[in-house]
């Protein structure tokens, strides 16, 4: 899986309130959620942001709470991944469960400017910014979430799996 | 090399003797949870697997308690979904009442979350039961559709954080301050992934509700669950509510800390987190002067009877400022009977709160209370970020139950020493 996109830059602890405050939580439709994903620290963000658009942040993203909605609301409004310094693990759990790719590498993210052009292969991990010429690699995905991420999300992954455990049942 | 409670909880679960931090395994869980917003999404998800039932009825449970009474159409809609849902599967279902209210005062009071057990909860604060000896952890609304159908989870064994306390709390310092002070000095990501385990004398001398409100907030730290000792506090609790049989772990005298942290408490004061972050932690005498237009006590953090009689105790025969909301809500049914019975919400209602109904209320923004541009809100709960409790340029302050108090008499941050001065030159 290959992205290719410009760069949306955040800093340290990006909380889920920020990404999609809890006034907006009376919906579960992700264009609803989208129109207003990341309003609380760029209200222009969800006007702006193009499908394939990169996020880019700091320390521990996605902090606070479990809703889920943020990664869904993310990904709705267009953007194919999202690199950190690191994550907060409910938000890692709840992106990679839905589809949404999240990458770790403190490295790139330090090198990394609002508006640069970026491609990230998520097979390898390897991040290149356009602009720099830089290339970083990401923290690898232990085999487990590879399989996970490959499979489309969660849902997909346990019902193959179910499928499977009732197609070998006696 | 001996164990963590935490990691023999999951090795127990996961049918393995022992389990090493970051080892990825398979779970069985005991319990699973979903309020009104997360359990909207889960129930979605739980479709598209294709199953028809829940893993098991009695053990799978939705508390709605975000946006209950409905504030609006679409929010009510989004209730009758889930409570339609959870009547046809069959599942526990909580919406006020006698016995609703607030999920994570709710399932411990009815004795559905119980020491030892795997408790995950669509709801990042479902560390809370970790007070009870439990292993207990936030997931979004997939992994629990997931484990609504069935009854297993993927985890990666956290390394624990070990934090002992010691010393002697001066007046006014209580549970919340404990906790905030300790995110005040380890950050928002300094437990990030782990286990804490809170521990020592200070910890021991807690009563439950205390307890709770410190593991409440764990997962402010990052942390992935936090757990306390079983004592006899714990049983008397459990024994009488307990609706399973339960197994008591402990930490083995030789456990592995990835951190071992020590607490002498005797010199902290009453804490106060100031936006945009409950590490920005300042003893309350620093931030005296601070006009506010808003007091909420309440919330999974604070809303339990021994809060209210915190409160009560400031509040009796005082008047909230003429120019504060001050909102108070129990946290469930059974607080409100409790608070009614021993004449706290007369004191309340008198001095001129307003109290609520059992909920979630101010604290995600989505409801009552909500803040507009540039108010100031004192508020029991638990996170203080950009627009948590409404408009973006609006601010909260996190603080205990008696400054929150102090602070709606006066008009103003205040400690809870500077009523009881006011009262007695009076």
């Amino acid at each position: 899986m290959r992205f290719r996109g410009r760069a949306w830059v955040f800093g340290d602890n990006i909380d889920t309130d920020v990404i999609i405050p809890g006034r907006y939580l009376n919906t579960t439709d992700p264009k609803e959620l989208a129109a207003h994903c990341m309003e609380g620290v760029d209200p222009e963000f969800p006007r702006r942001v193009q499908p394939g658009d990169i996020v880019v942040a700091g320390r521990n993203f996605g902090s606070g709470s479990s809703r889920e909605h943020a990664p869904i609301s993310l990904k709705a409004a267009g953007i194919s991944c999202v690199i950190a310094k690191s994550f907060a693990r409910i938000f890692f759990r709840n992106a990679i469960n839905i589809g949404l790719p999240v990458l770790e590498c403190p490295e790139a993210v330090e090198a990394i400017s609002p508006g640069d052009e970026l491609e990230v292969r998520l097979d390898t991990g390897e991040i290149h910014n356009h602009r720099t010429g830089q290339t970083f690699r990401a923290k690898p995905y232990p085999p487990f979430m590879l399989e996970l991420i490959r499979a489309g999300g969660l849902i997909p992954y346990t019902r193959a799996r179910l499928a499977k455990s009732q197609a070998g049942a006696p | 090399m001996g164990m963590t409670m935490a990691e023999k909880i999951i090795a127990a679960h996961a049918g393995l003797d022992r389990v090493e931090p970051g080892e990825l395994v398979e779970v069985q869980v005991d319990f699973v949870m979903a309020n009104d917003i997360t359990a909207a999404l889960a129930i979605q998800e739980f479709a598209k697997l294709e199953v028809e039932e829940v893993f098991d009825r009695e053990r799978v449970a939705f508390v709605a308690d975000h946006f209950v009474p409905p504030p609006n159409i679409k929010a009510a809609e989004q209730c009758m979904a889930v409570r339609n849902w959870a009547r046809r599967k069959g599942i526990l279902y909580f919406e006020g009442g006698r016995d609703g209210g607030i999920e994570h005062i709710v399932l411990p009071e009815q004795g559905l979350v119980l020491p030892g057990e795997i408790i995950i909860g669509a709801d990042s604060h479902t560390c809370t039961y970790g007070a009870l000896g439990a292993f207990s952890t936030g997931v979004g609304s997939t992994d629990a559709a997931v484990a609504m159908a069935t009854g297993r989870l993927w985890l990666k064994v956290p390394p624990t954080m070990r934090l002992f306390y010691h010393g002697t709390l001066r007046p006014w310092v209580t549970a919340k301050d404990l906790i905030l002070h300790t995110i005040g000095r380890i950050g928002v990501d300094g437990a990030l992934y782990m286990a804490m385990f809170f521990t020592g004398p200070v910890i021991q001398a807690l009563s439950m509700d205390g307890r709770f409100t410190i593991t409440n907030m764990a997962i402010e730290a990052g942390a992935k669950a936090g757990l306390m000792e079983v004592d006899e506090k714990t049983l008397d609790y459990v024994r009488p509510r307990a609706k399973r049989p339960f197994t008591v772990y402990r930490d083995d005298p030789d456990a592995r800390y990835e951190i071992d942290l020590d607490f002498d408490v005797s010199e902290w004061e009453p804490a106060i987190a100031v936006p945009h972050l409950p590490s920005n932690v300042r003893p309350v005498g620093e931030l005296a002067d601070l006009r506010i237009d808003q007091v909420f006590i309440g919330s999974c953090t604070n809303g339990r009877i021994e809060d209210l009689r915190l409160a009560a105790r400031i509040l009796r025969g005082q008047r909230v400022h003429p120019e504060v909301r001050c909102i108070i809500i129990p946290g469930s049914g059974p607080t409100y009977r409790q608070a009614l019975a021993e004449g706290l919400i007369d004191i309340f209602v008198e001095a001129g709160a307003v109290v609520g109904l059992p909920s979630c209320g101010p604290c995600m923004g989505g409801y009552s209370g909500v803040l507009g541009p540039g108010e100031r809100c004192v508020s029991t709960t638990n996170r203080n970020f950009v627009g948590r409790m409404g408009h973006p340029t609006s601010e909260v302050y996190l603080a205990n139950p008696a400054v929150a108090a102090a602070s709606a008499i006066l008009g103003r941050i205040a400690s809870p020493e500077e009523v009881q001065a006011e009262a007695l030159a009076v």
